[in-house]
């Protein structure tokens, strides 16, 4: 990763009304990285790429793209290009027409323009449907058709607005490795607003998850989900088993608590984290709680009984009542074993390791 | 043998088909709407078709004459007052779609993209005119382009001018005034329609893509107007042809047009025939016109890239 930053996101709000849609967000994007903003519906990240694209005018705060301040510059002479959620393909041209369409305005002459067009539909892999309309297209060739038109214009940053939600799931998961294997190609900064968490862990190079206007938290797709700062970008980036602790032990790194069930530990303690009451919230993702079988054993262990079990075809969510936790555990193995075989009712042992628990800030 | 069976199937193939059309939803769609469809249609086919028979035969002082003849064919469109009366009606009708267009569009495009939370109020407020008999409003562009007129005292009262416009009423200028106006509303809510079916983000696209306002406006909301231009055109065109009470009462001599006539035809001049001919050419040439205008639209904007 380049240390120059491409964009640099300082202290930019966004009011409508008494609103916040923004709220004093600061972020640095390096130049060719895969950079996603993700978070609930309403929590400034559309306004945020809309920002950086031009639409839309923080209400205070600059926007840096590539050293230069681009509040007060048109859409049209910003050195991004935008993937519109809808894709926004031109209905009146064919997918050449709506590809050249940014080119018509550099000048070029016909053949560089030709070129340039050909290669980028070779790109996405459009080459044999030029002359196709918009309606005659399917939505991942749409998709390709808005990558491609954003793409021939070379631009600095590439922002992409919610691309893969109008695509069935398939298509998603295939289009999700396209888009990476691209952004790898081609070098450029991409800039990608999602809602779907899995999404933004398997492209991004970093995430930045947000929450009410707010950055809640800014990491690589890793250590977001292994170590969340709050107990919010913990739920909202997979399941998490949530608990409350009592704070042992306190210093400027480190947090020792002690749970009703999961001992004395301890844990890393997170930015921002302020105890209530002398006592702590600690979490546990589902897939670090093991089921053990039969007379195994393990260092660390709890035991509950089964309450429920959900199926999902290549694992089994179990919840699991432990005496002395104010919730169930949800517990997620692998079908392996057979944890789609345990009745309701069992008990059962679960093993962990202390390193999977992580505290959280509220 | 062989032909038996294909012989059998082939009839009995029609008549499935027919029950299953006769019990679909096209079959009972098309019977819920026959009793007005065929209201509509007769009234307007046998007028039409009455008017084509009628300009094949001739007029004898009171007796219709049956014959076939081309002869009011040959005077309607070799005549030279009818020649010029029909030039000057499409003329006029097609500087009136023209103007009424470009002073439509501003007006359309203003409220589909800035009219915010008002637009209904706006539409409302555009069609406020028509609730005036159309008599009234071409009265009235008479009281406002008169001699002693609205306009005239105006600008005698600001010094503009030291004696009143006479090029003002009784000429076809007066004409083209008075039907832009009534004909504005016709004109705005088409092509209102067609800019409210324009995806916003298309024109984010744009900009987003090296255009600025201009150009985002000629290379995507003209073209995909386009069909709202085009019915506006039509709707203002086709009838001001023939209009007959405008030039009545603001043309004058000057601007008198092909319906006066017509109507004279029908009425002092008694020959149905020649009247039922004139209507008909004149039909036909709007009809030609109105596609050269379609597609003259089509290519002028296709030319912008």
């Amino acid at each position: 990763m380049a240390d120059k930053p491409m964009i640099e996101i300082d202290a930019v709000s966004r009011y409508y009304g008494i609103y916040k849609a923004l709220d004093d967000v600061s972020l640095d994007i390096s130049a060719g990285e895969f950079f996603s903003l993700l978070g609930p519906s309403g929590c400034g990240k559309t306004t945020l790429l809309r920002s950086i694209a031009g639409f839309d005018t923080p209400t205070a705060g600059d926007i840096r793209i590539d050293g230069q301040s681009a509040i007060g510059v048109p859409p049209n002479r910003r050195p991004t290009n935008m993937v519109f959620q809808n894709y926004a393909i031109f209905p009146h041209l064919n997918v050449e027409e709506n590809v050249a369409y940014g080119l018509k305005r550099l000048k070029l002459g016909a053949e560089e323009e030709r070129q340039r067009v050909g290669k980028a539909l070779e790109q996405v892999r459009l080459s044999a449907l030029g002359k196709r309309k918009a309606h005659e297209l399917s939505g991942g060739q749409r998709q390709r058709v808005a990558l491609a038109r954003a793409l021939v214009m070379r631009p600095k940053v590439l922002l992409l607005d919610e691309p893969l939600s109008a695509l069935d799931k398939k298509l998603r998961e295939e289009m999700q490795v396209e888009l990476r294997s691209l952004q790898k190609a081609v070098g450029i900064t991409f800039v990608l607003v999602t809602h779907d968490q899995y999404e933004a862990l398997a492209m991004s190079d970093r995430i930045a998850v947000m929450f009410g206007g707010r950055i809640a938290q800014v990491a690589t797709p890793k250590e977001i989900y292994q170590h969340p700062l709050t107990r919010q970008v913990a739920d909202f980036l997979g399941g998490m088993n949530f608990m409350t602790a009592k704070i042992t032990g306190e210093n400027g790194i480190n947090l020792s608590v002690e749970t009703a069930r999961f001992g004395k530990v301890t844990l890393t303690k997170p930015r921002g984290f302020t105890a209530s009451n002398g006592q702590a919230t600690i979490g546990i993702r589902p897939e670090r709680l093991r089921v053990l079988w039969d007379d195994a054993k393990a260092e660390c262990e709890v035991q509950g009984q089964v309450v429920d079990r959900h199926y999902f075809g290549e694992i089994t969510h179990l919840i699991v009542d432990v005496p002395g936790l104010e919730k169930p555990l949800s517990v997620s193995e692998t079908n392996n074993f057979g944890a789609d075989d345990i009745p309701v009712g069992a008990p059962i042992r679960l093993a962990y390791d202390p390193d999977a628990l992580v505290a959280l800030a509220d | 043998m062989v032909a038996l069976p294909g012989s059998v199937e082939t009839e009995v193939m029609p008549k499935a088909n027919a029950r299953r059309w006769t019990s679909s939803d096209e079959a009972k769609g098309l019977a819920l709407i026959s009793p007005t469809l065929l209201y509509a249609l007769a009234l307007l086919f046998l007028p039409v078709l009455i008017v084509i028979a009628y300009s094949f035969w001739s007029q004898d002082y009171l007796t219709i004459d049956r014959s076939f003849t081309l002869e009011n064919y040959r005077i309607a469109l070799t005549e030279p007052i009818y020649r010029d009366l029909l030039w000057r009606s499409l003329t006029i009708s097609l500087v009136v779609s023209i103007i009424t267009v470009t002073f439509s569009y501003p007006v359309a495009w203003f409220i589909s993209f800035h009219g915010g939370v008002h637009k209904n109020l706006w539409l409302f407020l555009i069609t406020v005119p028509c609730w005036t008999s159309y008599l009234l409003r071409v009265m009235s562009w008479k009281v406002i382009l008169g001699y002693q007129g609205v306009l005239n005292t105006g600008l005698m009262s600001t010094g503009l001018i030291d004696k009143p416009v006479t090029t003002l009423l009784y000429n076809s200028n007066a004409v083209v005034i008075t039907l832009v106006h009534s004909w504005a509303a016709f004109a705005i809510l088409p092509i209102y329609v067609s800019l409210e079916k324009i995806d916003r983000s298309l024109i984010e696209a744009a900009h987003d893509l090296g255009d600025n306002k201009v150009w985002s406006f000629l290379r995507v909301t003209l073209p995909l107007s386009l069909p709202g231009v085009i019915s506006a055109f039509l709707i203002v065109m086709i009838p001001t042809v023939g209009d007959y009470v405008t030039p009545k009462l603001v043309g004058g001599k000057d601007g008198v047009m092909i319906a006066t006539a017509i109507q004279a035809q029908f009425g002092k001049g008694a020959n149905w025939p020649l009247g039922a001919a004139l209507s008909v050419t004149t039909m036909v040439i709007v009809s030609l016109m109105a596609g050269c205008a379609v597609l003259a639209l089509k290519f002028f904007v296709r030319r912008i890239r």
